[in-house]
């Protein structure tokens, strides 16, 4: 009972550490993004009170059932998928609900707010986050299938599906991370990371300009404090795994965030360069140039 | 190719074989009064929140809105002060009138508000909005938007420029903190008297009562 009770304590902990340093990631890249435009951006702990201001609006409506499910779907993906990766590769409490399998469960966890939101912004009825739904479940299956082939390549590379071995396996200096044993793997999936991680150019069903925001048109008050909570668990928690996958974990706190920042960096500097992609363009890319090193990833292991 | 005439009322259903239940789209009840929160440390936190998140809906109604995008972009950049731009009326919080106002466009302004959830502020951009400004015996505009919308802050001028629409800003944030800015609830409360207004300059009303 008292193990039970303390893997409990250590999760709210660990949640409570990611969410914190996603909202701060968040603004940090506000600010970033502001810095590159020439302008001197919100203050870093602005989704902090974005946060506390939808929690404080004093209405909300509501279209049915699904409606409410959605956010709670989405936000359990992004709270299930960073509980099932090991955070600080050693550390006790943020090692989370690592098991032998993680891998292929984390896979599906990605693909599973997805899915939550696509059926309750699908209820809301606005054609706006129809649209947004298509959109964004094109472009993220199409993400999917490099990322996939990457992990494959890795899974064959290390002959295991668990993290915590991979992260194990890449212990003892750069030389022995993924990056350097495994680099086409590796270009594979950071490609893949860039479908996934909602950025420009693969930002199109958010499209601010065309369809307001997407998928959450709908969405207000508190169903947004969900999906603002998850935008910084969800964010985290895929840094955490691409660290863990590619750039060999992290033996401490500190390390963790030195390297998912620059992970995330990547991204961000990627999208002020880049313009949007048309969301066939991004599908037509993401299967094309990623999907195809990702292939050569997996063919290499095979022969 | 079939000029007849299909008339359909949105309240009403099974009269119009939609194929969907319009009770699912369009709201009959009125919009109702929250009272902020009793406990006066929360009240204050809150509305320190609300005043440095301010998110403007998108939505410009007039040439006014040419006054908008300079404060987004580098030179006055209003994000430093948490004001945002958001396409969505349901995440929106400021809704900025900017300049005249078409019957035509006040319709689609009030349906815009009415979505727009509770606390919500209405800024009137230029002297159209106060007193018709230079269009002030036309045909097709509204002489003054507080008939129609409840208006927190006034921002006077033909064209006001950015500076002076951070200003209004200003002004906007003491009064959310202070706890003076409820044009959300007078709305509510005096909901009959605007909704008569609004009904006396749209002829072809063929809004629901409130679109929630």
């Amino acid at each position: 009972m008292e193990t039970v009770l303390i893997k409990i304590g250590y999760a709210l902990a660990s949640l409570f550490l990611i969410f914190n340093y996603g909202l701060l990631l968040i603004g940090f890249t506000m600010k970033i993004i502001a810095r590159v435009h020439g302008r001197i951006g919100p203050p870093i702990w602005q989704p902090y009170i974005d946060l506390s201001k939808s929690l404080s609006m004093r209405t909300a409506i509501q279209h049915g059932v699904m409606y409410y499910l959605g956010p709670v779907f989405r936000f359990t993906g992004g709270v299930g998928l960073y509980l099932l990766i090991p955070a600080v590769f050693g550390s006790v409490w943020l090692q989370n609900f690592s098991f032998s399998g993680d891998l292929l469960l984390v896979i599906y966890f990605i693909f599973f707010g997805m899915l939550g939101m696509a059926l309750g912004a699908g209820e809301s009825g606005h054609p706006f986050s129809a649209m947004g739904i298509m959109r964004g479940l094109a472009q993220t299956t199409a993400s999917e299938v490099p990322f996939a082939l990457a992990v494959i390549a890795l899974a064959a590379q290390h002959h295991t599906l668990s993290i915590s071995q991979i992260v194990a396996a890449q212990q003892g200096g750069i030389a022995h991370w993924n990056m350097v044993t495994n680099p086409i793997a590796t270009i594979a999936g950071m490609l893949a990371y860039l479908g996934m991680m909602m950025h420009s150019p693969f930002d199109v069903h958010m499209a601010p300009q065309e369809i307001p925001v997407g998928p959450p048109t709908e969405y207000n008050s508190s169903f947004l404090v969900l999906l603002q909570s998850n935008r910084s668990v969800f964010a985290a928690a895929k840094l955490v795994l691409f660290m863990n996958l590619f750039f060999g974990g992290a033996t401490s706190i500190w390390e963790m965030v030195i390297k998912t920042f620059l992970i995330f960096e990547f991204c961000v500097f990627v999208g002020v360069v880049f313009p949007r992609f048309k969301v066939e363009q991004s599908v037509r890319w993401l299967l094309q140039v990623p999907a195809l090193i990702g292939v050569l990833a997996v063919v290499i292991y095979m022969v | 190719m079939d000029d007849k005439e299909i008339k359909i009322d949105p309240l009403k259903q099974d009269e119009n074989n939609l194929g969907f239940n319009p009770a699912d789209y369009f709201c009959g009840e009125r919009p109702k009064a929250v009272t902020p929160v009793a406990n006066k440390i929360v009240r204050k936190f809150y509305n320190w929140a609300q005043a440095n998140s301010l998110w403007i809906l998108a939505f410009g109604t007039g040439c006014g809105s040419i006054e908008l995008p300079p404060l987004y972009t580098a030179r006055y950049d209003v994000s430093r002060f948490g004001i945002f731009p958001r396409p969505t009326p349901r995440q929106a919080g400021v809704f900025i009138i900017s300049g005249y106002l078409s019957v035509k466009t006040l319709k689609r302004v009030i349906r815009s508000y009415e979505q727009m959830q509770n606390p919500k502020f209405v800024l009137g951009l230029g002297s159209c909005t106060v007193n018709g400004g230079m269009y002030f015996d036309s045909y097709n505009t509204i002489n003054r938007l507080d008939y129609y919308l409840p208006v927190d802050v006034y921002i006077a001028g033909c064209m006001p420029r950015p500076e002076a629409l951070i200003a209004g800003f200003n002004e906007l944030k003491r009064l959310i903190k202070e706890g003076k800015a409820e044009g959300a609830n007078k709305y509510a409360d005096n909901f009959d008297w605007y909704k008569a207004n609004q009904k006396k300059i749209i002829k072809d009303w063929d809004l629901p009562e409130y679109n929630w």
